[in-house]
């Protein structure tokens, strides 16, 4: 009987304490970009700095390799912004076209894009340098922006899904009014799927504002580099021991994503969870 | 005569609004993966015209590369020790999410967040410091006894590093499986209770079969990934794949084949090789599957 009354206490306790040890890591890394960089690991143990100093951030927001951070986020930026919008309205035109069209091939094309899902990227790595190479865009956002308006599958897929719970009664009744394809697509699917959209356009944001590989390829120039660039620039020149600007510059890196999360976590936990059951 | 115009015309709409997709998986997917697999029997280094070699770089990658065995060795581990931990870790805390309390929503998102922030420079940047030498892990480990590690020094410790940061961001695994644990009906442990089976009876008779599906879609698409993992080990090794090649996943190794040493060949080799193991891998867990995944209704799936 005691167990009852003790058990809620318990697991919340359980719970709490797991939380904390989870994130322990992040709440130490902003605790010491809050710390003098020479006491970061002279006292890693306290989690609190004895005295608050905001140097660490005004060092790092004076940027390295010769720029303001300032430029890297608009840099990192401009690529977010521009593949969004381009993944976000290609893959919901060719999701409609999947789910709503029927025309020969289809299911051959669907497939395809399935395996594509699922195709390490590696193979492709090497013959796409090759071609952007051959096409002159080194050095330009171009192979990592151009490929996001040819649709992304995870989003197709997502959409798809999410299409396919759209009453068909809907189309119906439109196309009986004169409505064309494209204006079926405008007009009644896209306003539907706002939830997917806002979803995709979540992840999209991540994976660009996160992206290390593209930049490390294509861009060469320091006046074009990326947050994450930037970032492994701080790492590069480490042996200086400016780990607080490097801290406080991670962070800062950090607060897009995680606010992004807190407010819109319910599309991102959902897409989640239906994409994988769906699988 | 009219039904083939509406036929005709269903196909030109049809692919007007997929083309997006034909176009870039024509000119991104499968003329590229056409390139690499013609690159891979060659040598090639961007500057002058790839040499037909044949079978050479294959050859070499099986004997005369022990570099190569190596980050294939490192690779298998990572993904047979990290993959399993991590969704036994998702799995678990996804069980201890499943109930009414009002606070999972809030528990939920405080153990999703290192997923969202996990493929991020700024976590393998932290990653590499809270295991540094003065880091707070070394500190927690002589602190419970168990002296320090030379997390940088010795590669397996190095390799440990990595899986412990893979294994941290459990997060839409356990997304997967809270979604499939709520499917399950309260009813079927509340029949299980009555008939007098224990918890560890409810766990292995009830919530692993039904649950089984998802735990295969998990683990196919966290075996992919994991297999792929580049970012943690190309920074937390600061691009070296160090110490004594302990960080050197397959992805990093080429990589570094591919854009440091501009051997484009023998990294497009390695590529299909790759594709080959994961595609040997997803159908062995395929054909497995038929022994141990449950489908509670036939063709739900």
């Amino acid at each position: 009987m005691a167990w009852k009354t003790i058990k809620w206490p318990v697991y919340h306790l359980f719970a709490i304490a797991l939380a904390v040890l989870m994130l322990y890591p992040v709440l130490w890394m902003l605790m010491s970009s809050f710390k003098e960089s020479r006491l970061i690991f002279v006292t890693a143990e306290s989690l609190l700095p004895d005295k608050w100093v905001w140097s660490n951030y005004a060092d790092g927001w004076k940027g390295t390799a010769g720029y303001p951070f300032m430029t890297y986020i608009w840099n990192s930026l401009v690529i977010v912004v521009l593949s969004t919008i381009g993944a976000v309205l290609s893959s919901s035109l060719i999701a409609f076209g999947f789910a709503r069209l029927s025309f020969r091939g289809r299911n051959l094309w669907f497939a395809l894009m399935m395996v594509t899902l699922m195709l390490p990227h590696d193979v492709v790595l090497v013959p796409q340098y090759v071609i952007f190479t051959k096409l002159g865009w080194l050095n330009s956002i171009a192979p990592i922006v151009v490929p996001q308006f040819f649709g992304i599958p995870f989003f197709i897929f997502l959409m798809v899904q999410f299409i396919r719970t759209i009453p068909r009664e809907l189309d119906e009744a439109a196309t009986i009014d004169g409505c064309g394809k494209l204006r079926l697509y405008a007009r009644i699917i896209l306003p539907l799927l706002r939830s997917s959209l806002a979803t995709a356009a979540i992840f999209s944001f991540y994976w660009r504002w996160e992206d290390l590989l593209g930049p490390v390829l294509y861009l060469n120039s320091p006046d074009k580099y990326t947050v994450s660039m930037a970032l492994k620039m701080f790492l590069d020149s480490e042996s200086t021991s400016n780990w607080g600007a490097m801290f406080a510059m991670s962070i800062v890196s950090l607060v897009p994503v995680i606010a992004l999360f807190f407010a819109f976590q319910k599309h991102i936990v959902q897409g989640m969870a239906t994409s994988g059951l769906k699988g | 005569m009219l039904k083939r115009n509406t036929a005709l015309r269903n196909d030109l709409t049809g692919y007007a609004f997929i083309s997006p997709f034909v176009i870039g998986f024509l000119a991104f997917t499968l003329i590229p993966m056409f390139i690499s697999l013609y690159l891979s029997f060659t040598s090639y280094n961007l500057f002058s015209a790839p040499r037909w070699i044949g079978l050479d770089n294959f050859v070499k990658m099986f004997t005369g590369d022990p570099k190569y065995m190596n980050s294939l060795r490192v690779t298998f581990l990572y993904v047979f020790v990290g993959v399993p931990l991590r969704l036994m870790f998702a799995l678990f805390i996804a069980m201890l999410l499943n109930n009414g309390s009002r606070l999972i929503g809030t528990y939920r998102t405080l153990f999703y967040l290192p997923s969202i922030i996990g493929g991020s420079v700024a976590v393998s940047i932290m990653w590499r410091n809270i295991f540094g030498s003065e880091g707070i892990v070394n500190s927690a480990l002589i602190a419970i006894g168990l002296g320090p590690v030379s997390w940088f020094g010795d590669p397996n410790a190095a390799l440990g590093m990595l899986v412990t940061l893979s294994v941290w961001q459990f997060g839409s695994s356990m997304l997967i499986f809270l979604a499939g644990l709520k499917n399950i009906s309260p009813e079927m442990y509340e029949a299980a209770g009555v008939d007098g089976a224990g918890p560890a009876r409810r766990f292995f008779r009830i919530t692993l079969p039904l649950l089984s599906p998802i735990i295969l879609f998990n683990l196919i698409m966290q075996t992919i990934s994991a297999f792929m993992t580049f970012v943690p080990a190309y920074i937390i090794s600061k691009g070296e794949g160090g110490p004594m090649d302990g960080t050197m996943l397959y992805s990093l190794y080429l990589f570094r084949q591919a854009f440091m040493f501009n051997n484009m060949g023998y990294a497009s080799a390695m590529a299909w090789v790759m594709l080959i193991i994961v595609g040997i891998m997803t159908a062995v867990l395929f054909f497995v599957s038929k022994y141990w995944v449950f489908y509670e209704s036939e063709g739900g799936r």
